[in-house]
């Protein structure tokens, strides 16, 4: 992939798990690294516990909508919907799933079933070149909120990029400007904090590698 | 926010709809109007977000064709005026719109139209570039963010200079695309206090009787002529390449094609036409387009608009290459680039193989859970929806309108069973009570009922239909996004007095009986209902409850009173799921035989504590 001229990233997650937020903030660094850059998104029913898909593309392409099999990466904040947007992957694909599961209301209601993680990491990591898990909760709350999780994952992302010598991707010093320029004051420090962290974890896993 | 007010020639990463309301202000826009719908309700909100700062007068109005008489009148006075809708709002403005082609306006004015092909948050994709081909004026089709605002900035000057509204027309993938906007200058109005436009009375132009409209029309036409004559010239249509093989295309598919081309590798071999105006169609533009290529492939999302013409210009002058559209690039849903790749590499044999070989989709289980939006957690709907089934049952008819209640459709709350557009439940339920004898409950939403319910409630009313309506009223329009509405009692930033009161109207429309109950309260509900239930069947005519509690989203926004009890289910609980079955609250889990409540969901509305006896309530201590 790091060959290529462009990068094109699928982010999907559930309603309040501040998917676009992470969209943003990949779209905002790349701006300040003066890397080209267009995204789409499907708003709507976020609020309501509905799929949330953002979609970033980078480097030499016009569109911002992601195809059957085009993604280069996929983002997944949630197992589930990491398996449920699989189609948008190819073979060579950088995948990355959060691995903390929000059920659907339908199983928390006992009327369908959740299916079980290990067959979702299973299928995942069998049909992308490249797959990482991360439970990006866990980090965000050491980091100080449960809600940071989307920051936590773009520092994780941030930091396998590095090691897969991606040469599209803004680098790490980009991404301090562009959490000071979207994220609110009062809760910068913890972003901050979610944002090293995440990219540490990509260090430790020595991915990539 | 504020960057979109602040920035000064430079480059912002910016939502396409930011990028209209940029422009807009750049245009000097003194006054904006809308009713919110998605993919379009940011262009408003924004708007109305910086109103003060910018001076600029900003109404959500009751619905699109007030949005858009309003903002006619004062581009008719002078100055200069945008309003924006989703695509079927059209539908609701099409009225005013028809004719205000005909009279057209003095200062420019922008009509801002969001298609939403594949129907991510809509009921239909219909396909409005046909609006601007019936009424007759120039249309505009960004593919992009800064197409978006170099758009509307020319569409304020033609419509300025040849006096006739512009229609920007943009899809889903434009108003919601993030992209970097070079933006120019732009500064704040200075006279804020009045618009100061100016009218001179012109009876024999401004009113359209048919002596009026008959002049109008042909005046229309000979406008028409010279909007024929910009477009040929327009810098928008843009022609790449210089192959043999041609491909017409407009708005977002163009970005598709040019990646498309690029993967074939056969950017060398093919010249594209771009049409960013598509209305009027440049002739003889696409006449010497046509002659210079072999044959041609029409890339565009939906209809085969610019296909059909394209197919008559050629046929006028005498073109014999093959003109292709509909048969290779789908006509339901949207584009992407892998569409269009196989659609140009059937139609000119043109093969292509992958880097990467895509992962089938046959790996992805076919019977993954579905997770469709819900009611949230404490939703007021729910317990409205719980209370008229327990009265009236499944089998009773329940036509449904456009808003959050309209999720009220899922399992195993199954509460709509028919829609079609904003006000349908009110007429259909009239209609549907005169069809047949089951019992009808109409629902609609504080917001809807304002927008298109009223003139149905009057119709019933006066042909003596027999249902009861029942107004949805959580005091915002809140599936949009919480903006304001005449009779909220709530906006974003507080609480405010209603100017309008449902009740009033109700009242005045003539209602047998009218009703005012607060959901949360559901014996004392079910009871109101019930006896409502034994007129209906007395005596026709239509019964109207209000159900009246606000929308817990934006109340803990702006009211900020901290939650004092959440709710558990006790060790008594014998698993018998009927609060699962009956009020479906997404906070509740089965777990072991018994149903749980997610304590981090539960707002405590208390309403599954009065229907079960094993729910309990909890103090949250306060720190």
């Amino acid at each position: 992939m790091e060959k290529k001229d462009m990068l094109r990233m699928f982010f999907v997650g559930v309603g309040g798990q501040g998917v676009l937020l992470a969209t943003r903030l990949i779209g905002e660094a790349s701006l300040l690294a003066g890397i080209p850059v267009s995204m789409s998104e499907v708003h709507g029913m976020a609020q309501r516990g509905g799929v949330v898909e953002s979609a970033v593309v980078l480097g030499n392409r016009a569109s911002n909508v992601i195809g059957e099999g085009e993604a280069d990466v996929m983002v997944a904040f949630e197992p589930l919907e990491a398996l449920r947007s699989l189609a948008k992957c190819h073979r060579g694909s950088l995948v990355i799933t959060g691995t903390s599961q929000i059920p659907p209301f339908s199983v928390t209601q006992g009327t369908s079933k959740y299916p079980p993680l290990n067959d979702i990491m299973t299928i995942l990591s069998r049909e992308v070149g490249n797959f990482y898990a991360i439970d990006a909760l866990s980090v965000a709350s050491k980091a100080g909120s449960e809600q940071a999780v989307n920051v936590v994952l773009v520092g994780f992302l941030t930091g396998l990029m590095e090691n897969l010598g991606n040469k599209i991707f803004p680098s790490l010093d980009f991404f301090a400007k562009a959490i000071e320029l979207i994220v609110p004051q009062k809760l910068l420090q913890v972003n901050r904090r979610a944002f090293e962290m995440g990219y540490e974890e990509s260090k430790k896993s020595n991915a990539g590698k | 926010m504020r960057e979109i007010i602040s920035c000064q020639n430079t480059d912002v990463f910016m939502l396409g709809n930011e990028a209209i309301v940029r422009a807009a202000l750049e245009s000097g826009v003194r006054f904006v109007s809308a009713y919110p719908g998605t993919p379009s309700s940011e262009i408003i909100d924004r708007m109305y977000e910086i109103r003060r700062e910018t001076g600029v007068r900003v109404e959500y109005a009751v619905n699109e064709k007030v949005s858009m008489e309003t903002a006619a009148a004062v581009a008719i006075s002078g100055a200069r005026s945008l309003c924006s809708m989703k695509h079927v709002g059209l539908n609701v403005a099409a009225d005013a719109f028809m004719t205000l082609a005909y009279v057209g306006v003095k200062a420019g004015m922008v009509i801002v139209t969001a298609d939403d092909p594949s129907l991510h948050s809509s009921q239909n994709e219909q396909d409005n570039r046909f609006y601007a081909r019936m009424a007759l004026v120039p249309m505009f089709e960004p593919a992009t963010p800064q197409e978006a605002y170099l758009m509307t900035k020319e569409a304020f000057e033609i419509s300025e200079r040849y006096g006739v509204p512009c229609i920007v027309r943009t899809t889903t993938r434009v108003n919601h695309a993030r992209g970097v906007v070079r933006v120019g200058e732009y500064q704040t109005l200075q006279d804020t206090e009045k618009i100061g436009g100016s009218f001179t009375k012109d009876p024999f132009r401004y009113v359209v009787v048919p002596m009026v409209g008959r002049r109008l029309r042909v005046e229309l036409l000979n406008r028409l002529k010279k909007l024929e004559e910009v477009t040929e010239q327009s810098h928008f249509q843009i022609v790449k390449g210089d192959g043999r093989l041609g491909i017409i295309t407009d708005g977002v598919s163009a970005l598709y094609v040019e990646d498309a081309l690029r993967d074939l590798n056969i950017t060398d071999k093919v010249k594209v036409l771009k049409l960013g105006m598509t209305f009027p169609l440049p002739k003889s533009l696409i006449k010497n387009f046509l002659e210079s290529v072999e044959s041609v492939l029409v890339v565009e999302e939906l209809e085969p608009y610019l296909e059909e013409s394209i197919r008559a210009i050629a046929q006028e002058v005498g073109w014999v290459g093959k003109i292709a559209g509909k048969e290779y690039v789908p006509r339901a849903f949207e584009l992407n680039v892998p569409l269009v790749r196989t659609a140009i590499s059937r139609f000119w044999g043109v093969s292509y193989k992958p880097r990467y070989e895509p992962v089938p989709p046959n790996v992805v289980p076919s019977d993954l859970p579905q997770r469709p939006p819900n009611l949230c957690a404490g939703c007021p709907h729910r317990a409205t929806y719980y209370e008229i089934k327990k009265v009236f049952g499944a089998e009773a008819l329940y036509p449904t309108d456009i808003g959050c209640y309209t999720l009220g459709l899922l399992p195993p709350l199954s509460m709509a069973d028919f829609l079609i557009c904003m006000g349908s439940s009110v007429s259909t339920a009239g209609g549907f009570s005169i069809a047949q004898d089951r019992p009808v409950v109409a629902f609609i939403g504080d917001s809807t009922f304002l927008h298109a319910g009223i003139p149905g409630l009057i119709n019933s009313v006066f042909h003596d239909h027999r249902f009861l309506l029942v107004i949805l009223d959580n005091s915002t329009t809140a599936m949009t996004g919480h903006q304001p509405h005449p009779a909220a009692s709530m906006t974003r930033e507080g609480l405010c007095k209603p100017k309008v009161r449902i009740e009033d109207i109700v009242k005045a429309c003539g209602a047998k009986r009218l009703e005012i109950v607060n959901p949360i309260q559901v014996k004392k509900t079910i009871d109101t209902i019930a006896s409502i239930y034994d007129d209906l069947k007395r005596e026709a005519g239509v019964y109207v409850v209000i159900s009246r509690s606000p929308c817990p989203l934006l109340e803990r926004r702006v009211v900020r009173k901290p939650q004092k009890i959440f709710f558990h289910v006790d060790e008594f609980c014998d698993g018998c799921g009927k609060c699962l079955e009956e009020l479906a609250c997404p906070a509740f889990y089965r777990e072991n035989n018994k149903v749980q409540i997610n304590r981090l969901f539960c707002i405590g509305c208390t309403v599954c504590a009065q229907i079960c006896r094993s729910i309990k309530p909890v103090r949250i201590d306060s720190k």
